[in-house]
């Protein structure tokens, strides 16, 4: 926690600042992380800071021959909370860069409020609602991770080829990024011939599931799950006890590290789960064996790297890699900036990065099944890779956009 | 003020706020003049982010103070109250979600939410005015949380969880309104005059038998008095105040979704009003930068993952010295102890 200094003065004199920002060579480039460090997304948002001090940890705090300082603001998963912390990092303690949010309709808010201040980086943390990128997207906005409808590629092929699912029934929360997953995820069933009957959508932060349980439908082959952080732990846990038997499909969250590390009963039910996601822990690759390594010298760490530490740890290491660039020399509108960032192209632990023309990552996903890990815990096996995926899934951008955003209601094949 | 206090001159019957001598004309003019400067002295975060949010949160724990301070009635209504004008305005004039939006300027838009409002926060008083103390708050509670969840699954009029986005606030004679220095003046505008309306309504007739009705309603009806009506005028009034809130935290954030009008909001107007006081109407803009100030900055004191944890025991020592919040220090200060008109068991 870098960010203890200073702020007894701001307190107390905050009454009376109007300090100017003059930029001096030396002087250290502010990076705003935001975060998620209350409500049902807790774990998820100090796991997504693990990932950003690692990035940091490796470039010794210190980027383009400046020292580096990172200032942490935390949110709630609620897109004002999200807005609030974005302001007060932008506006008050002047970063250049803007590392986060976590959740996707805090994606939303954030890219629009990005185009109030067109010199600043606004670089995504997990936040994985598609249309954050694909519609009407903002100049300074980037998503050097993947998004909700990406993380999702193979699976629904995968559950209908090779599991021989025919009907699923589906279970999320109520906002955007759930219904990215879905529509990534029915994209490829409803193509493959499969059939979506029912569809189940829950409140962020639901703790009874007792009613959604009961409700699901008995005739259908599997239920796929996504539910995030604490809410998935409270869904796989209620389901168990009360007796479902149902195969699982997860979405990228609902069996991500944060969720696999919660303490309980939700073992047994969960190994063969098969899910697809941008991370995977039994990667063997070099690169993702070091990120590993360098994740827990971070405290607190959990067995694996998450998802979202992986996402934060991208979006910190783009961010720093592009102050190389610049060599510590934005310009004036943070124009250097930009150009380093737009034309930025590295390798991730999990495969190379590059953007499209919405400044959105093309990269790697794994589809994965949930197994036993050596130490007794769970981990996710990879089933196999998809390379180089596209925001479109690789269908005609055009046509894509045709079938509009990721609702409730769409896609829909019942 | 209690009934079981003597009753000093009846013009007097206002709690607290007139230590003797009556510097209040002064100390009112010193803190006029304060805050008209401060955009003089302070940077447009400050201005916005913490000032004028201060001022629109004020607003909403005003709207509390009104009910619970003069009325007894302790509403935790108040920020759907709130939402009701916010969403009206999202709906009726212009938002980038492609939802609804029918563009109507804000000079026909603010007002027919502002009697949104003040009519929801009407027939919410109409449902709960027959409980007391405890009932009032659950009912209000209830309402709430039902309102915000309603908001959050009704996609047809509300947008569901994502709400409604990019809500200008208007421009006016060339001014944007948002910005920094005149979101700021129009805040503290809005305020002033709801400020003042309160001061001279708790002295009208209305406010009086308000707070007769609050210190004993049954004496109140066997006199002749309609209380019910009393309270649910009340009601009404602080649903304009609310609702004025309402219109500027939309413009404020320039979205509103289900989360604005949550329980979280709903409590945090609670605590607002309760770290300022409910004696006198300055407490919940007292207790609004207080809050404010703690919520921006906690991150920087103990780190973001810890920041709640100082919120809340900044919430428990002020509750802890002092139950009548900054306003009881205060006068504390002053060497002089008042009773609490919300203290059960001060008579009535």
């Amino acid at each position: 926690m870098t960010a203890t200094r200073r702020t007894i003065l701001a307190l107390g004199a905050s009454m009376a600042m109007a300090w100017p920002l003059t930029a001096l060579a030396s002087d250290p480039i502010r990076i705003g992380l935001l975060a998620t460090f209350e409500g049902a997304f807790t774990a998820l948002g100090e796991d997504g800071q693990r990932g950003a001090m690692a990035a940091l940890a490796e470039f010794g705090a210190e980027a383009g021959g400046r020292p580096i300082e990172v200032i942490v603001a935390s949110s709630t998963g609620a897109p004002d909370s999200a807005l609030l912390a974005a302001r007060r990092l932008v506006e008050q303690d002047g970063v250049s860069i803007l590392v986060g949010p976590l959740s996707g309709s805090e994606g939303l808010a954030v890219r629009d409020y990005a185009r109030e201040h067109p010199a600043v980086a606004f670089i995504n943390g997990s936040s994985g609602a598609q249309d954050t990128t694909l519609r009407n997207p903002a100049d300074n906005f980037y998503r050097f991770s993947t998004e909700g409808v990406q993380w999702m590629a193979g699976l629904g092929t995968y559950a209908y080829e090779e599991r021989g699912y025919r009907t699923v029934a589906i279970l999320g929360e109520d906002y955007s990024f759930p219904y990215s997953q879905v529509m990534g995820f029915m994209l490829e069933f409803c193509e493959a011939g499969g059939r979506v009957p029912a569809k189940f959508w829950v409140p962020i932060g639901t703790n009874d599931y007792s009613s959604v349980i009961a409700a699901l439908p008995e005739d259908v082959d599997a239920i796929f799950v996504s539910l995030g952080g604490a809410d998935a732990v409270n869904f796989l846990t209620q389901y168990q006890q009360s007796g479902g038997v149902a195969p699982l499909l997860a979405g990228s969250t609902t069996v991500d590290q944060t969720v696999l590390s919660a303490e309980g009963r939700l073992r047994t039910g969960l190994i063969g789960v098969a899910s697809a996601s941008p991370v995977a822990g039994t990667n063997d690759a070099p690169e993702w064996l070091e990120f590993v390594a360098a994740y827990r010298q971070q405290p607190g760490a959990l067995a694996a790297p998450s998802l979202f530490a992986h996402a934060y740890y991208i979006g910190m290491k783009a961010a720093l890699l592009a102050v190389e660039e610049t060599g510590g020399d934005f310009g004036d509108n943070g124009e250097n900036l930009h150009a380093a960032l737009a034309g930025l192209e590295f390798v991730t632990p999990t495969g190379p990065v590059r953007l499209d023309h919405n400044r959105q990552a093309i990269a790697d996903i794994f589809l994965t099944e949930i197994v036993e890990a050596e130490d007794g815990g769970l981990t996710s096996r990879i089933v196999r890779v998809t390379s180089g995926v596209n925001q479109t899934l690789g269908m005609d951008e055009a046509e894509f956009l045709a079938m509009g955003s990721p609702s409730r209601d769409n896609p829909s094949c019942e | 003020m209690s009934a079981a206090s003597p009753r000093p001159a009846a013009g007097r019957s206002l709690p607290a706020a007139a230590p003797p001598g009556d510097p209040s004309v002064g100390a009112h003019l010193g803190l006029a003049a304060a805050l008209l400067l401060l955009p003089a002295v302070a940077s447009g975060f400050i201005l916005v982010q913490i000032g004028a949010q201060s001022l629109i949160l004020g607003l909403l724990a005003l709207s509390l103070m009104v009910l619970a301070g003069y009325g007894g009635m302790i509403s935790l209504a108040q920020i759907t109250v709130a939402g009701i004008a916010g969403y009206t305005v999202a709906i009726l004039g212009e938002n980038s979600v492609a939802v609804h939006g029918f563009g109507w300027p804000w000079w026909l838009t603010v007002p027919v939410a502002i009697t949104f409002a003040a009519l929801g926060a009407a027939l919410i008083g109409w449902i709960s005015v027959r409980t007391q103390g405890i009932y009032t708050i659950m009912i209000t509670l209830a309402i709430a949380t039902a309102m915000s969840l309603f908001a959050q699954q009704n996609y047809t009029l509300f947008n569901g969880f994502e709400g409604f986005a990019g809500i200008p606030a208007p421009t006016l004679f060339g001014q944007r309104l948002r910005a920094p220095m005149a979101f700021y003046y129009l805040c503290l505008g809005v305020a002033a005059l709801c400020y003042v309306a309160v001061l001279y309504g708790a002295r009208s007739t209305f406010g009086l038998g308000l707070q007769a009705t609050r210190d004993n309603q049954r004496r109140m009806r066997a006199l002749g008095f309609d209380t019910t009506a009393h309270k649910v005028f009340a009601w009404f009034l602080a649903g304009i105040i609310a609702g004025l809130a309402g219109v500027l935290l939309v413009w404020f954030q320039g979205r509103i979704s289900p989360g604005t009008i949550g329980v979280a909001a709903a409590i945090n107007i609670l605590v607002i009003a309760v770290v300022g006081g409910l004696r006198h109407p300055i407490g919940p803009f007292l207790g609004a930068v207080v809050v404010v100030l703690i919520q921006t900055f906690a991150t920087d004191v103990v780190g973001a993952a810890r920041h709640n944890t100082l919120i809340g025991i900044t919430f428990l020592v002020i509750v802890y010295f002092s139950p009548d919040g900054l306003l009881g220090l205060w006068s504390r200060f002053q060497g002089q102890f008042r009773q609490n008109p919300l203290r059960p068991g001060d008579g009535a």
